[in-house]
């Protein structure tokens, strides 16, 4: 057996991008908790960091090990192979690049925490704590874990999958599939479970601290950067490749959604451009180190686009995703999974990257690159194998903790505010406050 | 000519807009305010000291209003802003000696 090979230069960026990926929850908390009115900003907020607690602690038990295990059906790994991350470099999910096996579950285990608070957009302000907790690590067991072994842990939407045999290998570079469609595919049948909020649709529910809002945005941007240039598992141009996709599809997102709103509603807004940045780190996510910068800025714009059309679908449907996760991490995560299919590209020394490279005949260039439809077929195949799989299962858990322990906190405690009812404080209610007992 | 004031729940803001609509009121001033009545307020605990918020957030709206319009305005917060749980709020009318509106300088009901 091969020796592992410690290399410092890699292993130092994947210890840097773990550590951008696992900002972004944070700052994601601030996006969301901006978004919300100021009685619910707190559970808003509390919905993404208790994500991190959960999520953390699951994975280093034996969520890494039920996605990079071996293989147990094409849909999960095992997970007592490297329960409690007990696990030899020689195993190194990044062997290849010399970065030791606990640094790449520490780089997997942002991803797992992020998904999940993605969701907690959809279900402002009204359900409780608990019900979200028990959610959080159902969810992550039984959808994100399987659905990550399925692309990234050898599974069926893998490199050697039944699908990479029959078509061509699914390109989903750092999570289009795993992380957003996945999440916003959940996001939905959540919400259709949950119900919407006491006055959805008739009273004004605007968010109340847009600063926030941008503050979030501009984190989770940055914090981006060790999610699409850390996939590529090393130091090197392909990373680079990755990074300078990631900015110029999100700055052409950001400008197309605020071009869309000024002729749709006669102004360009701060929310805008903070929700078009996030579109277009959506939509380049699977596409990072697989197109070219005239690709990128393709997708970034119809990403921007879409989302900032889709987000007004939830009222004329009726559906109450709250913060629009169904609008931009599922619209934009299948806008970049399936333009995949017409921008992909490997021009030489471009430093893009490849599932399966050096196999001859499969698919891979794009449409719109000479690789015919294969390609593309493969991607909308994949999409949708992840919408289905992750609606379905959402929804089945959904319904049996509706069934045990409830969904909804009274309309009583919505209109007071939720941050009181389960958290039992307040973020900007100071007047008239006197300490009464300090134990 | 009468002021209407009301102090109510802010989350009925809207139906209370609403109903004052429907009675024919054109024009109103809101404000955000604190205070308390029977309810009294909630305690809350950061890191082991607890705090006793005394003051609720609660809407003021005023409304100035002819003499024979003062009944019907009331009732019409009073059934909008009505949940029947303590803290629901008051509504009172007070008489005014004179009003003027400021563009045009019309006094009385005129400038109502």
């Amino acid at each position: 057996m091969e020796e592992f090979a410690l290399d410092s230069g890699n292993t130092a960026w994947m210890l840097t991008a773990s550590s951008l990926v696992l900002l972004m929850t944070p700052g994601l908390a601030f996006f969301y908790g901006g978004m919300v009115r100021g009685k619910s900003v707190l559970n808003m907020m509390m919905m993404s960091f208790v994500s991190i607690g959960v999520v953390g602690v699951l994975w280093a038990l034996y969520g890494y090990s039920m996605t990079f295990g071996s293989d147990i059906a094409g849909i999960i790994g095992n997970p007592a192979e490297y329960f409690g991350l007990v696990i030899d470099d020689a195993d190194s999910l990044m062997f290849g690049s010399g970065v030791p096996a606990l640094v790449a579950a520490s780089f997997q285990a942002t991803f797992a925490i992020i998904t999940v608070a993605l969701i907690s957009g959809a279900v402002a302000d009204r359900i409780k704590f608990g019900t979200w907790i028990v959610f959080a690590a159902l969810w992550v067991t039984l959808v994100y874990i399987p659905v990550a072994h399925m692309v990234w842990g050898g599974g069926l939407l893998g490199m050697d999958g039944p699908i990479a045999s029959a078509l061509s290998t699914p390109i989903d570079f750092a999570g289009g599939t795993v992380v957003h469609i996945n999440a916003g595919a959940a996001a939905l049948a959540l919400v259709l479970v949950v119900g919407k909020r006491k006055g959805f649709g008739k009273e004004p529910m605007r968010p109340h601290n847009l600063p926030f809002v941008m503050l979030g945005a501009a984190l989770l941007w940055f914090g981006w950067f060790g999610f699409n240039a850390g996939s590529e598992f090393a130091a090197d141009g392909t990373a680079g490749r990755a990074w300078i996709n990631t900015t110029v599809a999100t700055c052409a997102a950001m400008l197309a959604w605020l071009i869309t709103e000024k002729f749709r509603d006669g102004a360009s807004t701060s929310l805008g451009a903070a929700s078009g940045v996030v579109a277009g780190l959506v939509a380049i996510t699977p596409a990072a180190a697989s197109v070219d910068v005239f690709g990128s800025i393709v997708i970034g714009a119809v990403a921007g686009v879409a989302s900032a059309l889709a987000v007004g679908l939830k009222f004329k449907f009726g559906y109450d995703d709250s913060l629009d996760v169904v609008g931009v991490h599922l619209v934009s995560g299948v806008v970049g999974t399936v333009l995949i299919g017409l921008f992909a590209t490997a021009a030489p020394g471009s430093n893009t990257w490849w599932p399966g490279i050096g196999e001859e005949g499969g698919g891979l260039e794009g449409l719109f690159y000479g690789g015919g439809v294969t390609q593309l077929i493969t991607q909308i195949v994949a999409a949708l194998i992840a919408v289905v799989f992750s609606f379905v299962v959402t929804w089945v858990i959904a319904l049996a903790l509706k069934a045990t322990m409830g969904w909804r906190i009274t309309e009583q405690e919505e209109a007071d505010g939720i941050d009181f009812a389960v958290h039992g404080e307040t973020a900007y209610e100071g007047v008239g406050s006197t300490i009464s007992e300090v134990r | 000519m009468k002021l209407v004031t009301a102090v109510i729940q802010p989350h009925r803001l809207d139906d209370v807009k609403s109903a004052l609509e429907s009675a024919g009121v054109r024009g109103m001033t809101v404000s955000e305010a604190s205070g308390y009545g029977r309810q009294k307020g909630h305690t809350e605990v950061y890191r082991g000291a607890e705090y006793t918020v005394d003051l609720v957030p609660k809407v003021r709206i005023e409304v100035l209003v002819s003499d024979e319009d003062a009944t019907p305005v009331t009732d019409a917060i009073v059934g909008a802003a009505q949940t029947g749980k303590i803290g629901d709020g008051k509504v009172w009318a007070v008489p005014v000696e004179d009003v003027a509106r400021v563009r045009t300088g019309e006094h009385g009901d005129a400038a109502l």
